[in-house]
């Protein structure tokens, strides 16, 4: 489980604050998370881990009254800089959510949406090409590849939490953002996931959000301990599941009355 | 317990693995003891006990083993919780072995009263196990208490036990080639103060287990060890 190569920092979070109305969800949040890595964000309900998850791809913009101060950058570029555009970003940075939210399309069509609508393929060839990769590299074009043209919510949870998946690397990202992608699963499929993580990792930054502590620790080589919108404690999985510095990060850990 | 576990049953079951470390520590150290009071007895009576409850010792550490992985499986403990149970499994199988070398005090103990000897060197032997006992009275009540430190100074001691050991082998091997006579009762007593450097040896393996609880880590410094007896030879201190 542990890597003690030294990967890149591919994500950098300096001073992320964010504001909902009044209330102050993150309180300047300082990160670095490396590429070909899974960081996994963990803490109570309300802690702020899905608030700093959705900065890095701007999904919070489109949340009235909500504020972000403070940098973060992928590859030195600042992704709240004017130049962004949104659309590219969340391309470059791809999403999966806790329920599985294929569109109401064949599973064909939820794959090409994306190289469709970005311009990937230039022929029917190449998407068709485009669509059986990113199946493949999702686990799942065993199963679907008789059925393409069947409805995507057609599939069982964790086949539509794969296809999601596919959707989202259908469009070369750089990271894939992860918001409790397997709490929906059944024990099955979510080592389907977990499996495929691993193997997706070596391509791609992945950041995840997960209430399972034993999650966190099988899947993460990084984990950062969120609480009332701090970070309290960053490492190695390792070191943080077996021995964290912090009486808060034990505390949570080991589900005790902190 | 320094915190509750919101699960309270977790808390029970800790409470229980502690419960079993202090029953076996408090086995361990009474074998200890009727096996320290044999070194000086003429009376071989307390042996058969001894020997028998030995067995109550092992199937302790058993039933204690089986919770612990039991504790794994269901609660899926991290951290401190983890490092606990781990501790416990390792103390357990070293309180254990204790048993076992109190029991192969007693057997030895139990030709060396038939033989009748009288033997000048008992005060030594009783000094080293009295030192024993302290130490893993110590160890245990670090354990209890969770004190690191109190179980550090219990891996220091064990120097002076090494240094009694060395110089009783000396003695001993010393009386063997000058009096042929009592070689076997001098081999067995050879052997019962092996056994007490290696309670000794593993008192300070307790104490390691302390630190790794407290600390997550073992002790950084290499145990101080005063053990030469196995660099021992007569010739060599015939020529000094």
């Amino acid at each position: 489980m542990s890597d003690n190569q030294q990967n890149k920092v591919k994500i950098e979070a300096r001073d992320v604050q964010v504001f909902y109305g009044e209330a102050q969800a993150l309180h300047g949040i300082d990160l670095d998370l490396n590429a070909n890595e899974v960081t996994a964000l963990i803490g109570p309900s309300g802690c702020g881990k899905s608030t700093f998850l959705r900065c890095i791809n701007r999904m919070n913009d489109v949340i009235d009254g909500c504020r972000v101060a403070g940098t973060i950058t992928i590859d030195g570029q600042d992704v709240y800089s004017p130049e962004i555009d949104v659309v590219e970003l969340r391309a470059r940075v791809g999403m999966v959510f806790q329920k599985p939210n294929p569109f109401p399309k064949s599973i064909y069509d939820n794959v090409a949406y994306g190289p469709r609508i970005h311009g990937l393929a230039q022929s029917r060839e190449q998407l068709d090409h485009i669509v059986e990769n990113s199946l493949k590299r999702a686990g799942l074009w065993a199963e679907v590849r008789d059925r393409l043209s069947a409805s995507g919510i057609s599939l069982s949870g964790g086949q539509q939490q794969r296809l999601c998946i596919a959707r989202a690397i259908a469009v070369n990202p750089d990271v894939v953002l992860m918001d409790e992608p397997c709490s929906a699963l059944d024990p099955i499929a979510t080592a389907v996931i977990e499996e495929l993580m691993e193997e997706l990792r070596k391509d791609y930054t992945i950041v995840i959000v997960t209430h399972s502590m034993q999650q966190a620790a099988r899947i993460s080589q990084r984990t950062a301990y969120f609480h009332l919108g701090n970070v309290v404690e960053y490492g190695a999985t390792q070191q943080i599941f077996t021995n964290p510095k912090n009486q808060q990060t034990e505390a949570y850990i080991s589900g005790k009355i902190g | 317990m320094e915190d509750q576990h919101i699960v309270t049953a977790f808390d029970r079951d800790l409470a229980e693995l502690n419960r079993m470390i202090a029953q076996l520590g408090g086995m361990a150290e009474q074998q200890l003891a009727t096996a320290t009071c044999l070194l000086d007895a003429r009376d071989p009576a307390p042996i058969d006990a001894l020997i028998a409850k030995d067995k109550e010792l092992d199937a302790l550490e058993f039933l204690l083993n089986e919770r612990a992985i039991e504790m794994i499986a269901i609660r899926s403990p991290m951290a401190t919780d983890l490092r606990r149970i781990i501790a416990a499994v390792k103390i357990a199988s070293v309180l254990e072995r204790i048993g076992d070398y109190a029991k192969n005090i007693a057997k030895r103990s139990r030709v060396i009263i038939a033989s009748e000897t009288n033997r000048s060197d008992s005060i030594s032997l009783t000094r080293m196990a009295s030192l024993v006992q302290q130490m893993l009275n110590q160890v245990l009540d670090a354990y209890a208490t969770s004190d690191a430190e109190s179980a550090m100074d219990v891996w220091d001691r064990d120097q002076e036990v090494d240094q009694l050991h060395t110089s009783m082998y000396r003695d001993l091997l010393q009386m063997i080639s000058a009096q042929s006579e009592v070689a076997e009762v001098s081999s067995h007593l050879l052997f019962i103060a092996k056994n007490i450097e290696r309670i000794g040896d593993h008192t300070t393996s307790i104490a390691e287990q302390v630190y790794f609880l407290v600390h997550g880590s073992l002790p950084s410094d290499d145990r101080p060890k005063a053990d030469d007896s196995s660099g021992t030879n007569l010739g060599s201190q015939k020529k000094r």
